[in-house]
């Protein structure tokens, strides 16, 4: 998976309104729980191209409390934008990237093996203890709705991994052959 | 934690061909703990073994400090209605009785009163979401409704260690999902143990702790959720 698009997140969330920059982050990791927090800095710079490009525009400036306090509100050409962005299916999967694979990979060139099969089970350890983590978030009593569809996602990925991890390591000798040879 | 429940030194086979060939394990109160193991690594059996269903050739199984290997099967069978609760993969409701009667059999036969029991099951109906079948058969049911009724069932008498062999195995992932869930709560809330059979790494993942078999014994690897399962 690439990236998210901060941008046409940005956009999206300026839907509900005019808001500064603090708002935005703090509504960002709000509903978008799980995800890896959005610096102020990135939420900055992101406006300013977005301004740049007449998507957003600047609706006042609330001095209070000093820092930058510039509100912005989408422009018809950023809802525009973002209709497209959302209805635009994203590719899927490309390329068959992962660190997982090349690591395995690598390992059979470099060390042999019984180092890659050391690797897939430790690699294995770590899906299953994240697992189980972020099922104990899902079956929280107060879990919100975002927490679960957020370690949902998490999940499945980490499931397919370990499928991924456990047909490998069947099929860690095969690959040793072909990749030596 | 001490435990609850313990198996030590487990063995049986089927004929000639061996299940589990000297098995440790250990259950504490409240605690949940998954089996794990591709097919055929023996961990139904083991569930079977300790929910007194089938008895061991060899080795012991302590059910608070006793040995239930050397009760009757009367003795046994009176324990699975007061103290274990046991749920299969497929629901195994009674046909000719309705979702409200099915649940409320277990209490029944425990010695509830009718009108008691009948309260109970529609109580335990309405948290697994199927409170408005109450007065259906099982045949006019979908799957997962049959289900949620016998995960009700298993409950009902509120028993201290649930026994679930692949019990999401025939669910589709949501439903699968809440169900396990409802179950994950029930436990905590009520200190029951959970003994959760599954080959599925996702649904081990409810549970506090994951023993993995291979070739009925413990797998030291911890990889017994098998290669191709």
């Amino acid at each position: 998976m690439g990236g998210v698009s901060t941008s046409h997140v940005l956009l999206g969330l300026l839907c509900a309104g005019p808001q500064h920059g603090y708002e935005l982050k703090k509504a960002h990791d709000e509903r978008l729980p799980r995800a890896k927090p959005l610096a102020f800095g990135q939420v900055y710079a992101t406006l300013g191209r977005l301004e740049r490009d007449g998507l957003v525009a600047q609706t006042g400036q609330d001095r209070e409390g000093g820092p930058d306090r510039t509100s912005y509100a989408l422009t018809d050409a950023g809802r525009q934008r973002l209709d497209e962005w959302l209805a635009a299916v994203e590719p899927p999967a490309p390329y068959v990237s992962s660190t997982l694979f090349a690591k395995v990979v690598v390992s059979l060139l470099a060390s042999g093996a019984a180092a890659a099969t050391d690797y897939l089970i430790a690699q294995r350890a770590a899906h299953v203890a994240r697992l189980r983590e972020l099922t104990a978030v899902k079956t929280a009593r107060d879990a919100s709705a975002g927490d679960v569809v957020a370690a949902d996602y998490a999940i499945a990925h980490l499931d397919a991994d370990l499928r991924w991890l456990q047909t490998t390591l069947a099929r860690v000798t095969d690959l040793h052959q072909e990749v030596i040879t | 934690m001490t435990a609850l429940l313990t198996g030590t030194g487990l063995y049986r086979s089927y004929g000639p061909t061996p299940a589990l060939r000297g098995l440790d394990i250990s259950v504490a109160a409240g605690e949940i703990v998954a089996v794990t193991g591709p097919s055929g690594c023996g961990k139904s059996t083991l569930l079977h073994c300790l929910a007194g269903i089938l008895r061991t050739d060899a080795g012991e199984v302590r059910y608070r400090d006793q040995d239930i290997g050397l009760w009757s099967e009367a003795a046994r069978s009176r324990l699975r209605r007061t103290d274990f609760g046991v749920l299969f993969q497929f629901g195994q409701l009674v046909p000719e009785l309705t979702a409200a009667e099915n649940v409320a059999l277990p209490l029944l036969l425990a010695g509830s009163g009718r009108r008691e029991a009948r309260k109970s099951a529609t109580l335990w109906l309405g948290r697994f979401g199927v409170g408005d079948l109450a007065d259906q058969l099982p045949g006019a049911m979908s799957g997962g409704q049959q289900q949620r009724c016998a995960v009700a069932r298993a409950l009902v008498t509120e028993p201290r260690v649930l026994f679930a062999d692949e019990p999401t195995g025939a669910l589709d992932v949501l439903t699968g999902e809440q169900v396990l869930t409802e179950i994950v709560h029930v436990a905590r809330e009520q200190g029951t143990s959970v003994v959760l059979v599954t080959h599925e790494p996702r649904i081990a993942a409810y549970a506090d702790r994951e023993v993995a078999l291979r070739d009925g014994v413990l797998d030291p690897t911890g990889l017994g959720l098998g290669l191709g399962a």
